[in-house]
């Protein structure tokens, strides 16, 4: 479904990521890992058209992405929860998932989407009017998965969404993952809890430093002794 | 100010504090009967005993109000049933004394300075200072009221159309009353006054009530509204000068609400907004039929304004084009420099070196007036045997082009390109992740926003009949902003208040017109500090304001929940 081959982004004369080659297949949970700097971000953001990649190629059901403006790119069928949720705080509920539904013209469809996320997060709906700076971090992080499913995407990028969030509250937001991915949704995860995010991923690619230095099965993953040294506190 | 007069004082002092606070009001009262000067000049002639004049009058309004907040309390909890604790009495009564007190020091000090010397103050004026100083303090020992709660209350709903109808006839009456005052002291007393009625009416409540009902009753407010702007001109009976006045507001409004999209909305810093303004008003000139216009092709009026609007708005695609991929301060530098290059192109464009467009500094003068359906604007009319005339009809011209814009703007606040504008304003990197194009929708703002300016341009031009490059400066762009950020940024309402306030005031007080910059400047730094989301606050912007406060209120909240155990629900402060 989704293809990116020999990616290279840059920010000034830093390359942030040097030539990564992934794919993702329809219906899949797809994780990248790694560590701070190690090019997880960037490399979403270059998917969804944010940043333009200095070279390599990013295909999209046959289709080639790169070069794309971002909103172009968001009508395409890629939808992202950026890092650190970016949510309009001072927005209420409502309008902020408006917003996820940007690109689309059908009111009724928009109408019933809504409704599907406040049937996945009762407490958006139960306080739809608010402004959604108001909410805790949990609550924020419901809101910016439920903005980015707004545009009914076939792919859904999820930049860190467990970031800052109590065990429980990880919990839910994995369960919720695995729903859309029963739904449907093909998703592509970026996550420091690489515990959480492998259980749950068909495949996992490990970046350092905008390499990808190896990738596997994220059961096999889980078992692996590099990962688990580096990612997983286990010596 | 809290820590000077323990809680415990105050509720012991209670009473003795009520009764003296009533001494002060009456003697505020009283002293309306008595003279408050020796001469006869300064203000209204108050140098008589037992005949108040009529701007004495209203040193009693002020007062009464202490009175009844201050008296009502006494008859008793039971007898005010719901209202015991809906109004904050001793708040308001603390803050009616202050701006009853502010309302006399404003007139004394107006009285010392045309009659030179504090020694022309009689007795009356010094009784009226004195009531209200024991009025203030007698209040400072009063217990806190809690938050008004009149806003919580059922109304029925004939009674919020009443209040909203008889507030805009108040409003009417008040701006005819405002504008016959010549003398700038009268009208800096009577300004004093209305801020003090307002802030008094925001504490008791009534506001966040009106508020609600103006909420329920949009249509009525937006109507009344408009009827009430509508007859200003029958109030003035033929007069000029203060219609003269009102247009220029209009105008300057309507500019202001055209930057309003693309500030207050978009939240793009544009800094030579005023370009806009001239281009239209430019262009109008050259398509008019005045002997000095330079283009040989004269359109009916309808069409010119459509023109006008176009020519702006296409100036603003050129401007926005290469700029709008940048933000923040270097949009406002590219637009402050835009500015200053429109108004130095009008200046030179008088055919020496290039095409004779605009004769130079000499600009475009005799531009004859509107005609517009046989209506001759220029024209004294007579309606309902009233004398309409010249700047009335131009007024009334603008009023229909300010309802337009004001339905545009509505419609577009609250449409899927306003969440757009609004989203790119929040955070232009989560809105372009979204979907949202934001290159294009900031154009779209700036080329609309402008086009609003290049319309109200063209009526301009016509109003004061010769346009010149040099009433388009950069000082002009820095007010339409300050209208914009002091009314409240992405309201109309606000951006409509902030509009009169900057034109009107410089018009009234004509003696302060050299300290203008002054007196703005830091009118615009206590608003920053103490109410930055504007006179009338944007719904969607409080929040961005005040996100520390509610921050800190979490805190405060959670620290109570740790310290004692639990949290008290009842709310703080003593009723009555």
């Amino acid at each position: 479904m989704l293809e990116v081959k020999d990616l290279v982004v840059a920010y000034g004369r830093v390359n942030a990521v040097k030539g990564i080659t992934f794919e993702v297949g329809k219906g899949q949970v797809v994780t990248l890992l790694g560590t701070n700097g190690a090019g997880k971000s960037t490399t979403l953001r270059s998917i969804s058209g944010l940043l333009k990649p200095v070279s390599g190629e990013i295909w999209f059901e046959g289709e080639r992405l790169d070069g794309l403006p971002a909103h172009k790119i968001v009508e395409r069928g890629i939808a992202q929860s950026p890092e650190g949720r970016r949510l309009f705080r001072q927005m209420s509920v409502e309008d902020n998932l408006k917003l996820g539904a940007f690109s689309r013209k059908d009111t009724s469809g928009v109408k019933a989407d809504m409704d599907r996320v406040y049937d996945l997060f009762p407490v958006l709906g139960e306080r739809r009017t608010e402004a959604a700076g108001l909410f805790s971090g949990g609550e924020q992080q419901m809101l910016a998965i439920g903005r980015a499913m707004m545009c009914r995407p076939k792919l859904l990028m999820l930049d860190e969404p467990s970031m800052g969030l109590s065990p429980i509250m990880t919990q839910t937001i994995m369960r919720t993952i695995k729903e859309l991915q029963a739904d449907g949704v093909t998703i592509l995860l970026v996550e420091q809890n690489a515990q959480a995010a492998l259980s749950l991923a068909d495949k996992g690619y490990v970046l350092e430093v905008g390499h990808i230095v190896f990738s596997d099965s994220g059961r096999n993953l889980l078992g692996d002794d590099r990962v688990r040294r580096t990612y997983l506190g286990a010596d | 100010m809290r820590a000077i007069i323990s809680d415990e004082t105050k509720v012991r002092l209670r009473y003795p504090a009520r009764a003296v606070g009533i001494l002060g009001a009456v003697l505020m009262i009283a002293s309306i009967m008595m003279p408050w000067a020796y001469g006869h000049e300064a203000l209204d002639d108050m140098g008589f005993y037992g005949a108040p004049s009529p701007l004495q009058v209203f040193f009693v309004i002020l007062p009464v109000i202490v009175l009844l907040l201050l008296a009502a309390p006494l008859v008793g909890k039971p007898r005010l049933g719901k209202f015991a604790r809906a109004l904050a009495w001793n708040t308001s009564a603390k803050t009616a004394s202050i701006a009853a007190t502010a309302t006399v020091a404003v007139a004394l000090i107006d009285i010392a300075i045309e009659l030179e010397g504090l020694v022309n103050v009689e007795v009356g004026g010094w009784l009226a200072l004195v009531g209200g100083i024991v009025a203030i303090a007698a209040t400072l020992f009063l217990p806190d009221s809690p938050e008004p709660t009149l806003d919580r209350m059922k109304s029925p709903n004939w009674l919020q159309i009443l209040a909203i109808v008889v507030l805009m006839g108040m409003l009417l009456f008040t701006a005819a009353f405002a504008l016959s005052l010549d003398k700038a002291g009268q009208f800096l007393m009577f300004a004093a006054f209305l801020v003090g009625v307002v802030l008094v009416l925001r504490q008791v409540g009534v506001f966040a009530w009106l508020g609600l009902a103006a909420a329920n009753n949009n249509r009525v407010l937006v109507l009344s509204a408009f009827i009430v702007a509508f007859a200003f001109p029958f109030t003035q009976n033929g007069s000029d000068a203060n219609m003269s006045i009102a247009s220029q507001v209009l105008i300057f409004a309507a500019a202001a609400l055209g930057l309003n999209i693309v500030v207050g909305l978009v939240g793009l810093l544009d800094l030579g907004y005023i370009a806009f303004l001239g281009a239209g008003a430019f262009t109008a000139a050259v398509l008019s039929d005045s002997a000095f216009a330079t283009v040989n092709f004269k359109p009916p009026f309808i069409i010119t304004v459509l023109i006008a609007g176009v020519v702006s708005s296409l100036l603003g695609l050129l401007i926005g084009a290469p700029t709008l991929r940048v933000s923040g301060d270097y949009l406002a530098i590219v637009t402050l420099a835009f500015g200053e290059i429109f108004r130095i192109t009008m200046n030179n464009l008088d055919g020496t070196d290039g095409p004779n467009l605009t004769n130079g500094p000499n600009g475009i003068p005799g531009i004859p007036d509107l005609n517009i359906f046989g209506y001759d604007l220029g024209a004294v009319h007579d309606i309902l045997g009233i004398e309409i005339g010249r700047f009335a009809n131009y007024y009334w011209l603008m009023l229909i082009v300010i309802a337009v814009i004001i339905v545009v703007f509505m419609n577009l606040n609250y449409s899927r390109i306003g969440r757009g504008w609004v989203a790119i304003r929040e955070d232009e990197l989560a809105a372009e992740a979204m979907g949202v194009n934001a290159f294009a929708l900031k154009l779209l703002a700036f080329a609309g926003g402008a086009f609003l300016a290049g319309v109200a341009g063209s009526v301009k031009a016509h109003m004061d009949t010769s346009v010149t490059p040099d009433q388009y400066v950069f000082l002009e762009s820095a007010f339409l902003l300050a209208a914009v950020v002091l009314g409240g940024m992405g309201t109309v309402m606000g951006v409509l208040i902030g509009a009169t306030i900057l034109k009107l005031l410089p018009e009234k007080l004509r003696f302060f017109s050299d300290y203008r910059l002054l007196v703005f400047g830091l009118l615009m730094v206590f608003m920053m500090r103490f109410r930055p989301e504007g006179i009338i606050a944007d719904e969607r912007r409080q929040l961005e304001f005040h996100a520390e406060d509610e921050e800190l209120a979490e805190e405060l909240e959670e620290e109570l929940i740790t310290h004692h155990g639990h949290l008290n629900p009842e709310r703080k402060g003593f009723d009555l």
